[in-house]
């Protein structure tokens, strides 16, 4: 018995150990704690701590389409120029914007020629110079290559070397806005010293250069773990005297959002965190904690609602389900307009904006939401929800209420499958929309799909959102930049999905405007910003008016940072990390 | 014993063959697309060429057996070659499996995955195993007494609740409130020194003793169990009418005979370890092994998630045989030939 006793004693004492390493730990942890504020004293000054919750996977933006990607790379890589939070133009390795005025930008609207500022040195201390830029131009538009921003360079025919510090960039067609090339954080300059032998299929195989691109930006990178984290150190060779502020830099990635948020408002951990997409109540529960703010940046996001005006009825089979078809396959009752406009009138904007975005969102009835003078206020009713003249609309067009509720016309019933990616704030969004449009006697069916099966492009799939097999579909859509022509562009006919494209195509609703069209294609000569703005607000309304598109809510860019770090100016229109060099304790 | 062994080996290739088929398979057929993560901004037709710069326009059968090649060929000569220098053939141009959302090799990406998922989850099994067992044992020696009853209750507990509840409290109590843990796991973090190693164990107590409590209430319900199977068996009640004291009878007699079952539990469970903790690494940001399947599965990055689970598959049936040895080892009575 007394061996017994023994037995359990030492089985007893290494459990204790066990379990009451808690407590001893807590005390020593106290003393390192201590330890540990002594060190972060000393580093206060210089290092910055930013928490990606999606972590990047590379750092050639080239090579990438994500977001995550674009922003970390922004710390080493740098256009021509970078749009500012209120979407203008500022140059950063140029010396000026070319415009018309200044004589950079042809008055045949076909070239551009960009002066390259002379005081930038790589990273690793040679010139930047005009064949760097002109061969990021070569190495996107291989053939081979697969470049994600080929769409950036579309019409360009030429990037030509003038000088050492002179590029001119030729268009085959005339192009009232020339500035897609090399402007913003998705198409920075490449060191052509670097990345010369990653021209086309090899570009794969560069790991070392696509996961340490050498940059002109104010950081360098010293460590990339793929999906994991980035260390950066502060570019010896930046152009600006005394900047950057911080000497290292670390990207840690993983997790989720709502995580993120609290290791910089709530814990401090961090310093800085982004794209949280976190619902708002647990947002400002986080911030009472006092330790960080969350700033919202304004860009072009909206989430829309999209109407089929195509059938997309199971039984007409895969080769006429939701297509166009010259007009003779219209929707049942969604072609009718004053469905579609009862459709947006019932729909309470506030409240969507309330429940599932804070104040990371405002009601918005543009599908150019942004900037201020691209702005149009025809549809401004939206804005109201106005469920007396929806159903005043509904009773006048012939649909009458049925025995349930709901409205009938000619045996065919308001009944409506209403899709969306799988994400909380959409499945509750889309349970208000329901309840909105049973008001006005409108039956609603709610499906939601994984992300990457709704926006992904499988032919096989019958559940992408180019397919469109529902007669309403929700998702945010925006444009890259200040200038929405390319987007706008996305409503022609002949951008329709179908077989014969493979389901590619952008425009979505199947909607087609002869109008629509030409107007479009005049866009691309109007050089006049008010002339312009003008043809923006009415191919704007040509959406919206129509009810091709119902827009819903104009999402802003949420991040959080701590009270440690000053100098932060946030930009819906960028990357988010566009003046990092300025950034400081 | 060397004539089962490869047997059992030379079995288990058609075993594997059949299972990368099975995985490749319900991989391709699964609506999932490399280019469903990206901005609507990018075109269509631009995506159409991202696919194809993939190879993803290529038949099935081209691209399972190049996947073959690659990993059954490409990767063991570049590991050679990497581990002795030489240059086998024309190694430059031989293709390695890439991932699709960093394009570097897939086994770059797992090695460097590695070490954390081995220390972190690694070392909650072991602490799991140390804690059980013990546990186990007087739990069912006293059984019925008050530390069964409590040890029952927080194994219940440790069973029913899930690591990304029990991890999610940990950081809320520990890095919220108290402040004494970071709720972030530093992968860069090195030790050099004993400060830098105080940081190193208080960034992985939490996620290793989430993960622990879990093993354990598992493995000490077992052991409670297979013990009280052989504590009323004849050969102890042998044993005690010989006059042998309580301890002989408990660690000579009982705990080896039970320990049996649990030897081959524990090393069944082994495989668990490398594919990672998914959920805790996701919450502690451990971002091991299981994360990285996790990003891949979400990112649609096919040859990632694929040579993925077909490694964890390959340590499943290579664990299932050191386990049949093992027992084989430990019970004299079990021999094979």
């Amino acid at each position: 018995m007394k061996n017994c006793a023994l037995f359990a004693t030492i089985v007893f004492l290494s459990l204790m150990i066990g379990a009451c390493s808690g407590p001893t730990e807590g005390q020593q942890s106290i003393d390192a704690e201590e330890q540990d504020t002594d060190v972060a004293i000393e580093n206060v000054d210089t290092h910055l701590k930013l928490l990606y919750w999606q972590a990047p996977s590379t750092l050639n933006p080239y090579l990438s389409g994500g977001t995550k990607e674009i922003e970390a790379a922004s710390l080493v890589l740098e256009p021509l120029a970078n749009y500012d939070e209120e979407a203008v133009m500022i140059p950063t390795l140029a010396e000026e914007i070319p415009t018309l005025e200044n004589g950079g930008f042809s008055e045949d609207l076909q070239s551009i020629t960009w002066k390259l500022r002379r005081d930038v040195l790589w990273s690793d201390g040679s010139p930047f110079t005009a064949d760097d830029v002109v061969f990021t131009w070569l190495y996107c538009t291989h053939e081979e290559m697969g470049c994600y921003r080929i769409n950036n360079f579309t019409d360009v025919v030429d990037v030509v070397a003038v000088d050492n510090h002179t590029v001119r960039i030729e268009f085959s067609k005339v192009s009232a806005h020339p500035y897609f090339p090399f402007v913003g954080s998705l198409v920075p300059i490449l060191q052509k010293k670097q990345f010369e032998d990653c021209l086309g299929m090899r570009a794969q195989e560069c790991n070392e250069q696509n996961f340490a691109p050498i940059g002109t930006g104010p950081f360098q990178v010293t460590d990339f773990r793929a999906n994991d984290v980035v260390q950066y150190v502060a570019n010896e060779h930046y152009r600006e005297e005394g900047k950057p502020f911080f000497k290292e830099v670390t990207l840690k990635g993983g997790g989720d959002a709502a995580s993120a948020a609290r290791a910089v408002v709530e814990t401090g951990e961090y310093d800085f965190a982004w794209n949280l997409q976190v619902e708002p109540e647990i947002l400002d529960s986080m911030a009472e904690a006092d330790r960080g703010e969350v700033l919202y940046g304004v860009g072009s996001q909206v989430e829309r609602i999209i109407v089929n005006l195509t059938n997309e009825d199971p039984s007409l089979g895969p080769d006429r389900r939701s297509q166009y078809l010259e007009g003779t396959n219209p929707h049942p009752f969604l072609s009718e307009f004053a469905v579609r406009r009862a459709l947006s009138l019932a729909i309470d904007r506030s409240i969507l904006v309330e429940t599932g975005y804070g104040r990371a969102g405002e009601p918005e009835c543009n599908v150019v939401p942004a900037p201020e003078y691209y702005v149009s206020d025809s549809n401004d009713e939206c804005k109201v929800q106005n469920i007396e003249e929806a159903n005043r609309l509904l009773d006048e067009a012939g649909w009458a209420r049925g025995s349930d509720g709901i409205r009938v016309k000619g045996g065919v019933r308001l009944s409506i499958l209403y899709q969306t990616s799988t994400n909380s704030v959409r499945q509750g969004n889309q349970a208000l929309v329901k309840q909105m449009w049973e008001q006005i006697g409108v039956e609603t069916e709610l499906r939601n799909i994984d992300g990457a099966v709704f926006f992904g492009s499988d032919v096989a799939s019958p559940d992408t959102y180019q397919k469109f097999f529902a007669d309403v579909q929700m998702y945010t859509n925006s444009f890259d930049g200040e200038d929405p022509s390319q987007y706008l562009r996305g409503w022609i006919c002949s951008e329709m999905p179908s077989p014969d494209n493979n389901w590619a195509g952008t425009n979505i609703p199947r909607a087609c405007s002869e109008e629509f069209d030409t107007l479009v294609d005049q866009l691309s000569s109007v050089t006049d910003k008010t002339e312009r703005a003008d043809v923006i607000k009415k191919l704007n309304d040509m959406v919206v008016l129509n009810y091709w598109v119902i827009p819903l809510v104009h999402r802003a860019r949420v991040s959080a940072v701590s009270n440690k770090l000053k100098g932060v100016t946030i930009n819906g229109w960028d990357s988010e990390l566009w003046k990092a060099e300025d950034w400081h304790r | 014993m060397l004539k089962y062994l490869s047997r059992r080996l030379l079995f288990a290739i058609p075993t594997l063959l059949a299972i990368s088929f099975v995985l490749f398979a319900l991989l391709d057929l699964a609506p999932n697309d490399p280019t469903g993560d990206l901005p609507l901004t990018i075109p269509p037709e631009v995506r159409e060429e991202i696919r194809e710069s993939l190879g993803l326009n290529e038949p099935f059968h081209i691209r399972y057996l190049k996947w073959l090649e690659q990993f059954f060929i490409n990767e063991p000569l570049n590991f050679i070659e990497q581990t002795t220098g030489l240059t086998i053939g024309d190694s430059s141009s031989r293709f390695r499996v890439r991932s699709w959302l960093t394009r570097s090799p897939v086994v770059d990406l797992i090695i460097e995955r590695l070490p954390q998922t081995l220390w972190v989850v690694g070392l909650s099994y072991v602490v799991g195993i140390l804690i059980a067992l013990p546990i186990g044992v007087i739990s069912a020696y006293k059984q019925y007494s008050w530390f069964d009853q409590i040890g029952t209750f927080v194994s219940m507990i440790g069973f029913s609740v899930p690591t990304f509840f029990t991890g999610v409290v940990a950081i809320v109590i520990f890095s919220a409130w108290l402040g004494w843990l970071p709720s972030i796991y530093d992968t860069t973090h090195q030790v050099t020194d004993l400060p830098s190693f105080w940081t190193q164990v208080k960034q992985m107590a939490m996620p290793v003793m989430v993960l622990a409590f879990y093993n354990a209430a598992q493995l000490s319900r077992f052991m409670r169990a297979s013990v009280l199977e052989n504590i009323n068996l004849d050969y102890v009640r042998t044993a005690r009418a010989k006059g042998l004291r309580d301890r002989a009878i408990l660690v000579g007699h009982i705990l080896r005979n039970s320990l049996i079952p649990v030897v081959t539990m524990i090393a069944l469970g082994v495989p668990t370890i490398f594919s990672g903790a998914i959920v805790t690494e996701q919450i502690f940001r451990v971002n091991g092994l299981g994360q990285l399947l996790i990003v891949a599965i979400q990112g649609g990055d096919i040859p990632l998630v694929q040579t993925l689970t077909f490694i964890f598959a390959i340590l499943i049936v290579l664990f299932n045989l050191v386990a049949d040895i093992l027992y084989g080892i430990l019970d004299p009575r079990i021999r094979y030939s």
